[in-house]
């Protein structure tokens, strides 16, 4: 009797098991990617903007932890601030007070640096648009099953975000960049993180599939800055990346954690502005999609010793997901149903003059001249011809 | 057709122009005042802030401990001090060595044209001692300036000691990205000159002195320490620089921050702020200190040691130590933090402080009034010579009844008399203009065989008294004259003239060109031959420049709180005329040539007017 309990307790067991794997098996194919890339750009310089080049380092350091390598992180910021003058600490960037941890580190690898942090360069890396003579470490080689992940910070206000001081990119121009992508296959699914005043304006304009944003406040409201340190002098952070940064420090590769759990991150009473997100061009479900699917570079390993019937389950995530990508049947291409902004503003009727119908004038004429000769007789016609 | 060419409401415009024109004149003048004094009210000014981003939101910890060795070696200083008998070069440099600065001195000196008897010196000779601590990381391209003056005998000694302490503590930091520079001058203002000049390679007051071997790049702010005791109940900002210029406001706001946060005790000339501003006695507050940096700032010269840097776009203000009879006393480790921050502060300045405003009265110091708000008060004076002006104009146009001539005459009258009108009026206005600038001029330039200050301002005031009686001068070098045109020629000449002289001093130094525009703008308005001679005569008199300044001077002591008694106001008087010629040979202020080259003569035109025959 227990030989039987135990028997068909570890028959369970085992089915349970082998139906677990070819659950695991099926999520395989749900996401639709194969490799990650992320686009990591601070946009600020000066000393006084050093919890820029801190928010986009923790992005950073989080993403590599998770498994992106530095061949698939393009990273931009626009000064040296562990280098700087003023830094007390020199060679480190901190992003707690009392020098909790140093997101600097010992292996950050800056692609564009200084400089080179323009409007132009961000945009070029985005289409790829590159001159040859540029290295791969400055060239997003992303593919059609590419999931990418783009953060951005800086000064921003409605509609824009300031470029070092003397440029801005707007929110109709990095839409159009992301339709490029699009339409070039450039990537699978992109996410869009903004930490800047007024951020939610620039993804307002984003009208390309597979896209879904972030962002740390919505128009009107400014995104204000987490707490100074006192020996270094500056703020080390902005609050939304610092919550940012504590939720990914919880996140470990085979986390299950999804993007709903991402939404949730610094409400307002702990970020004072209203972070947003914007998941309407987003044809997955949200809650499918996991941190790590943008966040870190999962392979995909499942071991067992049992086989599976992968064709089976193939079909079986695309009857589940018949939006992904693979399966889109692209509606006939009308132009004003992609760009719902292109369609004209409705403007008031314009004024046309008014016209008389067209006979009016003829008859009219007919009858002064019968007027005409009904007064002053017949003979009176030869002083019209 | 339109207002002005249209000539019949151009006749009813310069008609109800001649008929209201006093009125309006006397209506815009307590406009003018009344204005001037609203400026006080706090609802009419407006707090301070940080305009400058890169010195905004954040603040640091400071961490200076050593107070105590500070003292101690300020005690070594004064000891050194007595034993040299003026400033012991040797020791400072060998101290600030010490402290890892690159240490120089500058040898200087200078003849004065008569001797100071507020200082009591003539033939002056010393030595600038300064040190230089090079940024770790930065390239020598920017400066900070800290300085504190050696003065003989007890003072200003915790200065000299707080100095070497901060650089001391300075030296073992690694974030200063501009280099700093620690002045001990001697001399006060006459030592701050000559390291100056020296260091931007300019020499405009005929100053001797020996070239700098150490510089530290664009010098972009500088702070001067006077400090005299071992504690402290409070901090005292002077702003009011050369000419009256003054720093930008952010200094200032930098101070005043700083203050609030270390909980120091802070002071603009001398006085405590008021939270009362809607009684009597708080307004009233608020009005003296104001009057106090009006009548400092009018008097163009430098109310402390940084006043000289603002002339190279050097922002630049004094801190003094005070020690009154309060309960709460600082230490000197407070100040040293104080100082501190605001050093590190102005380390993470990308440019010169700019984003704020350089033209502002403060009524306390924690609000201020800016040149938007303030000149419409000039405004509206000047506007009354300019409405004289006009009225003198129309007069002038029209011309005179004839009615005992016949109606043939009139034709050649008309057309005699614009003729008539030109040559006695070139000819009547020129003598009396050149006259008056030739009497300024002997009061600006003097060569004495004998320097004796008292014989200098006496013989100023004799030359400028001796001016009095022009008119009767005048009257014999010019005969054809004494015709009712050309009183109101040289009069129109004359308004127009002070119009122009005292809108360009309001535009460089507005309590100076307001000042004068109270006394002179009366003087104007109402001169004729035609008022009672006497008694316009006595209010000339006292409406003149000279006794304005007397005035000025027993105003300003009664603001200080310690009103003088007449002789020692007359005494005073005397010592400012002297000062005056002394800070334009010395530093180039501009106040008494002002005065005696172009006010004095225009105030001698009119009283020509008034004595015309």
């Amino acid at each position: 009797m227990k030989i039987l309990t135990f028997f068909s307790l570890f028959s369970t067991f085992l089915s349970a098991n082998s139906i677990n794997v070819e659950e695991n098996a099926g999520q395989f194919f749900s996401s639709g990617h194969t490799n990650n890339w992320a686009v990591l750009v601070c946009t600020s310089r000066f000393w006084f903007n050093y919890r820029h080049v801190a928010n986009t380092l923790s992005v950073y350091r989080s993403v590599k932890r998770l498994g992106i390598p530095d061949s698939h992180i393009v990273l931009m910021l626009a000064d040296d601030m562990a280098c700087n003058h003023r830094n007390p600490k020199p060679a480190t960037v901190f992003s707690h007070k009392n020098m909790e941890l140093n997101v600097y580190g010992d292996d950050v690898e800056v692609d564009y640096r200084g400089y080179e942090v323009t409007v132009e360069n961000f945009l070029r890396v985005l289409t790829g648009r590159l001159p040859p003579s540029t290295p791969r470490s400055k060239r997003l080689l992303s593919d059609d099953r590419s999931n990418i992940l783009i953060y951005l910070t800086g000064h921003g206000g409605n509609g824009f975000l300031k470029f070092q001081d003397s440029e801005e990119i707007s929110n109709v121009e990095l839409a159009d960049a992301f339709e490029q992508m699009w339409q070039k296959r450039r990537y699978n699914e992109l996410l869009f993180i903004i930490d800047t005043c007024q951020g939610a304006s620039m993804y307002e304009r984003f009208y390309s599939p597979n896209l879904m944003a972030l962002a740390s406040s919505q128009v009107g409201e400014d995104s204000l800055s987490h707490q100074p340190d006192l020996a270094i002098g500056v703020h080390l952070m902005d609050r939304y990346t610092f919550y940012l940064l504590e939720f990914l420090e919880d996140i470990h590769p085979a986390s299950k954690a999804n993007m709903k759990d991402l939404f949730k991150v610094c409400p307002k009473s702990q970020c004072v502005s209203t972070p947003g997100h914007r998941t309407d061009l987003f044809l997955r479900d949200p809650g499918s999609a996991l941190i790590t699917d943008f966040f870190g570079s999962v392979r995909k390993v499942e071991i067992t010793m049992e086989t599976i019937n992968l064709t089976d389950l193939i079909k079986e995530a695309e009857q589940k997901n018949i939006h992904t990508t693979a399966n889109l049947q692209f509606p006939p291409l009308h132009l004003s149903s992609f760009l719902p902004y292109l369609t004209p503003y409705p403007q008031k009727p314009k004024q046309k003059d008014w016209h008389p119908p067209d006979g009016f004038i003829l008859g009219l004429w007919t009858l002064i001249l019968l007027v005409f000769f009904k007064t002053y007789g017949i003979k009176h016609l030869k002083h019209i011809f | 057709m339109g207002l002005l060419s249209d000539p019949n409401r151009r006749r009813a415009l310069i008609s109800l122009l001649t008929r209201l024109n006093a009125p309006i004149c006397v209506v815009c003048y307590m406009a003018g005042v009344a204005w001037f004094m609203g400026l006080a009210f706090e609802p009419f000014t407006l707090r301070t802030y940080m305009s400058e981003n890169a010195m905004g939101s954040t603040m640091v910890e400071e961490r200076f401990p050593a107070g105590e060795r500070a003292l101690a070696t300020g005690r070594e200083f004064s000891a050194h001090k007595k034993k040299v008998g003026g400033m012991p070069v040797d020791w400072l440099v060998k101290t600030m060595q010490a402290r890892g600065l690159e240490v120089f001195t500058q040898r200087f000196s200078r003849t004065l044209p008569f001797p100071d008897e507020n200082k009591e010196r003539y033939l002056v000779k010393g030595t600038n001692v300064y040190g230089i601590l090079r940024a770790p990381r930065a390239p020598r391209t920017e400066a900070l300036v800290l300085s504190a003056p050696c003065t003989p005998g007890d003072n200003n000694n915790q200065a000299v000691g707080l100095l070497l302490g901060l650089a001391q503590y300075f030296r073992n930091q690694v974030y200063w990205a501009k280099d700093i520079i620690f002045l001990v001058n001697e001399h006060d203002l006459i030592g701050m000159q000559a390291w100056l000049e020296g260091y931007h390679h300019t020499n405009t007051t005929g100053m001797d002195w020996s070239p700098l071997q150490g510089r530290g790049g664009s010098i972009q702010a500088a702070l001067s320490l006077e400090l005299s005791s071992d504690v402290i109940t409070s901090l005292d900002l002077v702003l009011e620089g050369l000419n009256g210029q003054l720093p930008n406001l952010d200094l200032a706001n930098l101070f005043y921050a700083f203050c609030q946060k270390i909980g120091v005790l802070c002071t603009i000339q001398g006085k405590l702020q008021r939270n009362d501003w809607d009684s009597v006695s708080g307004y009233s507050h608020s009005v003296q200190t104001m009057m106090l940096m009006v009548m400092k700032q009018a008097s163009g010269r430098p109310w402390g040691d940084h006043g000289l840097f603002l002339r190279y776009h050097i922002e630049a203000a004094t801190i003094k130590g005070i020690n009154s009879f309060r309960q709460y006393k600082s230490d000197t480790t407070t100040i040293g933090r104080l100082l501190e921050g605001m050093y590190r502060k102005l380390n993470n300045l990308l440019e010169r402080l700019h984003q704020s405003y350089f033209f502002y009265l403060m009524p306390s110091l924690s609000h201020f009034v800016s040149i938007g708000y303030y000149m419409p008060a000039f405004g509206l004076l000047a506007v009354i010579l300019l409405l004289r002006a006009l009225d003198l104009w129309v007069q002038l146009a029209t011309p005179p009844p004839r009615t005992e001539d016949g109606v043939a005459d009139t034709d050649t009258l008309i057309k005699s008399a614009p003729s008539q009108m030109s040559s006695p009026g070139v000819l009547s206005v020129l003598t009396p203009l050149v006259i008056s600038h030739l009497t300024g001029v002997e009061v600006a330039v003097e060569h004495f065989p004998v320097s004796e200050t008292e014989a200098v301002v006496l013989t100023a005031i004799a030359i400028y008294t001796a001016g009095l009686a022009l008119p009767h001068n005048t009257h014999r070098l010019l005969s054809g004259e004494g015709t009712e045109q050309g009183w109101k020629v040289l009069k129109l000449v004359a308004v127009l003239y002070l119009a122009v002289l005292l809108g360009c001093t309001a535009l460089i130094n507005f309590s100076l060109g307001f000042i004068l525009a109270l006394t002179l703008v009366p003087v104007a308005a109402f001169v004729t031959p035609h008022v009672p001679k006497i008694l316009s005569a006595f209010i000339l008199v006292i409406l003149s420049p000279a006794c304005t300044l007397l005035f000025s001077v027993f105003f300003f002591q009664e603001l200080q709180e310690m009103p003088v008694s007449f002789i020692d106001g007359w005494m005073l008087f005397l010592s400012v005329i002297s000062q005056g010629i002394l800070d334009h040979s010395l530093y180039g202020s501009l106040v008494y040539p002002l005065i005696a080259l172009l006010v004095y003569p225009c105030w001698l035109l009119f009283w020509n007017i008034l004595f015309w025959k």
